[in-house]
Parts: structure tokens; C-alpha cells; sequence
């Protein structure tokens, strides 16, 4: 722990930067992802080609992939930031799907005779009662990501990786120990963070949506 | 009202087709409350399904005032038929108002008067609306969530409301209540009413007409009392089972066993509306007491005497219609046997 009181100001940069790196690729898998789940309950024959190829790019070992898309994105954080959202895709895409398809038939066969048009149903219904499970994909993509991140400092992404890799050069556990702690702290608290926002969200958003 | 012209609907699972609904018509007055019975798989809900175009027809028509329900907008549709579906299909993460003013809510109106419409339905189904309308449905019982489905089904004052089996999910007591409180609703509101049930009491007491269905196919249509007296099949008595004799009593008048007498004879003792049924009469009669004389006189809808029923008549009116019972229950069993799947 030494480290982390010796330098507060890298730990604290590196910290930033793994956060912007995770946040950014969650962002952008959930702003893909979620449209591309509710796309799969519409079209169901999407189902099988979406997800067997989200999960075989699942497998795919981090530093392979990153070397794979070196020669595209070229070496930085925005190599990282493509790799990470192809690896949270599968998580959030398969929540979506399942959050919806959870959702109660009667609640639905009663939306329907109500004549909720097919936008008011997702919307008013199939969104709200799934965003538990899809939200429950979020986080389990956001929990991986923030480890699979600390992989992308060897191809200069930056973040917490960077201590580990420092640690492993200069064979001095300190820098190896905070990187290490700070991550699983940053993960732990993301992960609280968003079942918090779960519990306020499920009981905002069926409310306001389509409101009027 | 609604009509049914020829109404089929088939359905092709592993290569076999199986018609849900086979050559159904049937007409829904206005006002009226038609109650769509049978075991499951005669294609009753299938059928009341097709109104409002949760379901396709393969052939046949459904008109709404005359106009095919194809030609109309289904979205709009929906919204001008009230739906009730089992254990009230109420949105969990709605509250109770929510709930029942979102037809209110998907036809525009503004929160306010949402809000005031759902006050008042809420006090219409016997929820007092400052108790409930900021509850969420999962705090509800069984049975308060099922006045909420109603309530929401009301909401939009539409002339039809469909009901699916409404309070086949509740205790006999409870779902007694709703039936007692459904008919002084309608009674209110006078909707017309498609309501499949599979309970053969519940038909009876909410009913103005019963369609009896087997296997898709209307087995009879009637009002209570003609399904009772003239059943049109073995598989009427069969499926009406062993209180037939009970029911024929609670669905024979007054007026139809009274002896016609002449206007001029003297009225002396009791009496009794001739639209009481043999049950009601009973009770009435033990309620007066022991009079004079050997019988009663029947009253006419003015509460002119019309007709005179001897005590022994009345007593071998309601043995003969029990006797009938015992009988029918033996045969009954024969032919549930083979024609009700269970």
C-alpha cells in the first residue's frame, strides 16, 4: 500500500483514465447493444447468427484480440475501447434478450388489448419490466471490462494495467498491489453503482416514458 | 352490436390442423352480457379473442355496428374495447391509478383528468381511490387487483369490454363478491358484455345469454333459463352437471307454473310477484308465514293477481324439478365421460 500513498497523483491519472476507457466502451456497448436485443425479440431468426458470433468473439483471448485490431485502431486506448465493447456486447445483447423475453405474457396480452401501438409496448412495458435483467448485463460487462482493461496498458491504453506491467518490469510487488487493489475497488463500486441505479431507474422510468 | 358471421379460426401445429373456432355465429345485443362457456379447448376465448384482433379469423367476419373490424384501425379498436384478462394483467411497475388510466393515458388525455377518471372507477369497483390509487399492483390481493382490471377496462367509457376469465384466479368467496359487484356495475354502466368463463355458476348468475361451446362449435345459445328447460344436446345437461335441478328452480317463474284464474274470483292471502323465481318464492313464503287458504296468488308486472298456485302445486313443481336432478346426474357422468375433455 505504500505506492498508493507515494503517488496519489499517478494512481489517481491512471485511475481516471481506466474509468474514461471502461465508461466510454460501456457506453457505446449498451447504445449498440440494447437496440441490437430489442432487434432480436422483433426478428427471430437474428437470434442464433447474433449470439453464437457474440460469443465466439467472447473467446477470443484479450491480447489476441487487441493484436488483431492493432493494424486498424493502432496502438492507444481506442484499440482498447473497440476491443472492450466487442467483449461486453454479448452480455448486454443476451440480457436484452432475455430481459424482454421475461417479460410476463399477461402483462403483455393485456398491453396489447389495451391497444398500446408496438412503440408504446416497448417503451411503456417491455423496457421497463426488463431493465432489471438488461441492467444486470451492463454490470456484468462493466465488472469485466474494468479487468480485461488493465491487459490494454501493454498496447499503451493507459489505466491501471499500467502499475502491473510497471510492477512486473522493475520486479517490485508495490505498484503490482495498488493497480490491483484500486481495480477490484473500482469494479466493486461500479457494480453497487449500477444495482443502485437499477432500483432508482425501475422506479422513474415507466413513469416518465411516453409520458403525455 | 356485435355480430359473428361464420366465424372460423384454424391453427396448424406438427403438420395437423385443429379448427379453435368452427362456423361460430353469434350476435352481442347492445346492453347485453354473453357469457362464452365451455371446457378449455372449446374455442371460447379463442372466439372472443377475434373481436378485438388479439386473434386472426381464417374466415368468416366479426362487425361492430356493422362495420368489419378488419376495415377499422387496430390500435383504435382495441382502445374503444375494454379487455379484462385473468388475474387482472395489471402492469407491475404502474401504480394503481396508473394502471387504470392508461387507455386514458394512450388516448391523449391530460394527467389531471386522468387522474380524476381513475378516482372515480376506483370508487366504481369499491376501492376507495385515497387508499389505493398510489399503490402498486404487487401490494394488491388477488382480488383487489382483479376490481383494478375492471376499473381499467372501464376507463375509457368503451361501449364493449371483453372479459377472458376474469376471477378464475381467486377464492370462492372472493369471487363471488366480484360477481355480485360486476352485475350492479353493469346494471350502472350497462356495457356489452363478451365474457368466457369456464364455471357454469358464474354463466348463470351473469349471464342475460349462455353459448355453450364444444370442440369450436356453438352447442347452444340461449338465455339461462332455455338452457335449462330445452337443452339443445346431451352435452347441455352433461356440462350444466348435477345442480340442474337446483338451477331449474332458481330459473323458473312464478308466472310460468301459476294456474290462470278469472279476474273475477276474490283475493284472499299473499301475493306474489309472478317474475320470482321458485327459490325466491320459497323463501317469500316462509318469510309471510303460514296463511290461510290452500295457495297464493301470482301477481302480473302491475301487481294485479293473475294466477293462483296451490300450495301442493308449488311443492310438486319444485320435487319434480328436483327428481329431474338425480336422474340427469347419472346420465350426466356418462356422457362428461366422452364429450368433456378434463
Amino acid at each position: 500500500m505504500r505506492y498508493l500513498v507515494e503517488h496519489p497523483e499517478r494512481v489517481l491519472q491512471l485511475t481516471a483514465d481506466h474509468v474514461r476507457i471502461v465508461g466510454i466502451s460501456i457506453l457505446v456497448a449498451a447504445a449498440i447493444g440494447i437496440p441490437i436485443g430489442i432487434v432480436v425479440t422483433r426478428l427471430r431468426w437474428l437470434e442464433g447468427p447474433i449470439l453464437t458470433s457474440s460469443g465466439v468473439l467472447y473467446t477470443v483471448p484479450s491480447l489476441a484480440l487487441f493484436a488483431i485490431l492493432i493494424p486498424y485502431t493502432g496502438l492507444g486506448a481506442s484499440t482498447a475501447i473497440v476491443a472492450l465493447v466487442l467483449y461486453s456486447l454479448l452480455a448486454i445483447v443476451r440480457n436484452t434478450v432475455a430481459g424482454i423475453d421475461g417479460v410476463p405474457p399477461a402483462a403483455l396480452d393485456a398491453a396489447r388489448g389495451m391497444g398500446m401501438t408496438g412503440r408504446q409496448l416497448l417503451v411503456l412495458v417491455e423496457l421497463p419490466l426488463a431493465l432489471p435483467v438488461i441492467l444486470a448485463g451492463v454490470r456484468l460487462a462493466t465488472v469485466a471490462a474494468i479487468g480485461i482493461a488493465t491487459i490494454a496498458a501493454v498496447i499503451g491504453a493507459g489505466g491501471l494495467g499500467r502499475l502491473i506491467f510497471d510492477g512486473i518490469r522493475l520486479i517490485d510487488p508495490e505498484p503490482i498491489v495498488a493497480g490491483t487493489v484500486v481495480a477490484s475497488a473500482l469494479a466493486l463500486s461500479a457494480d453497487w453503482a449500477l444495482a443502485r441505479l437499477g432500483i432508482v431507474l425501475r422506479r422513474d422510468l415507466g413513469r416518465s416514458a411516453g409520458e403525455g | 352490436m356485435i355480430a359473428l358471421e361464420h366465424l372460423s379460426k384454424v391453427f396448424t401445429s406438427h403438420g395437423q390442423t385443429v379448427a379453435a373456432v368452427d362456423d361460430v355465429n353469434l350476435e352481442v345485443g347492445e346492453g347485453e352480457l354473453h357469457v362464452l362457456i365451455g371446457p378449455s379447448g372449446s374455442g371460447k376465448t379463442t372466439t372472443m379473442r377475434m373481436i378485438n384482433r388479439l386473434e386472426t379469423p381464417t374466415s368468416g367476419r366479426i362487425t361492430i355496428d356493422g362495420r368489419d373490424v378488419r376495415t377499422l384501425d387496430v390500435v383504435e379498436l382495441r382502445r374503444s374495447i375494454g379487455y379484462v384478462i385473468q388475474q387482472g394483467g395489471l402492469l407491475p411497475h404502474f401504480t394503481v391509478a396508473e394502471n387504470v388510466a392508461m387507455v386514458p393515458r394512450l388516448l391523449g388525455w391530460k394527467r389531471q383528468q386522468r387522474r380524476e377518471r381513475a378516482h372515480e372507477l376506483l370508487a366504481l369497483v369499491g376501492l376507495p381511490p385515497e387508499r389505493f390509487a398510489d399503490r402498486y399492483p404487487r401490494q394488491l390481493s388477488g382480488g383487489q387487483q382483479q376490481r383494478v382490471g375492471v376499473a381499467r377496462a372501464l376507463a375509457a367509457d368503451p361501449p364493449i369490454v371483453l372479459m377472458d376469465e376474469p376471477f378464475g384466479a381467486v377464492d370462492p368467496i372472493t369471487r363471488k363478491q366480484l360477481q355480485r359487484e360486476l352485475r350492479r356495475i353493469q346494471g350502472e354502466v350497462k356495457k356489452t358484455i363478451v365474457f368466457v368463463t369456464h364455471d357454469i355458476a358464474e354463466a348463470f348468475l351473469l349471464g342475460d345469454r349462455i353459448v355453450l361451446m364444444s370442440e369450436g362449435r356453438v352447442v347452444q345459445n340461449g338465455p339461462p333459463a332455455d338452457l335449462l328447460r330445452r337443452p339443445a344436446a346431451p352435452y347441455v345437461t352433461a356440462f350444466i352437471g348435477e345442480d340442474r335441478g337446483l338451477r331449474a328452480l332458481a330459473y323458473t317463474s312464478l308466472s310460468e307454473v301459476a294456474m290462470a284464474v278469472p279476474n273475477a274470483v276474490p283475493v284472499t292471502g299473499a301475493i306474489l310477484p309472478g317474475t320470482l323465481s321458485l327459490v325466491e318464492a320459497g323463501r317469500e313464503l316462509v318469510a309471510v308465514g303460514p296463511a290461510n287458504g290452500d295457495g297464493f296468488w301470482v301477481g302480473d308486472e302491475v301487481g294485479n293477481p293473475s294466477g293462483y298456485v296451490t300450495y301442493r302445486q308449488f311443492a310438486t313443481e319444485i320435487a319434480e324439478r328436483l327428481a329431474a336432478e338425480g336422474v340427469v346426474g347419472e346420465s350426466a357422468e356418462a356422457v362428461m365421460a366422452d364429450a368433456v375433455p378434463r
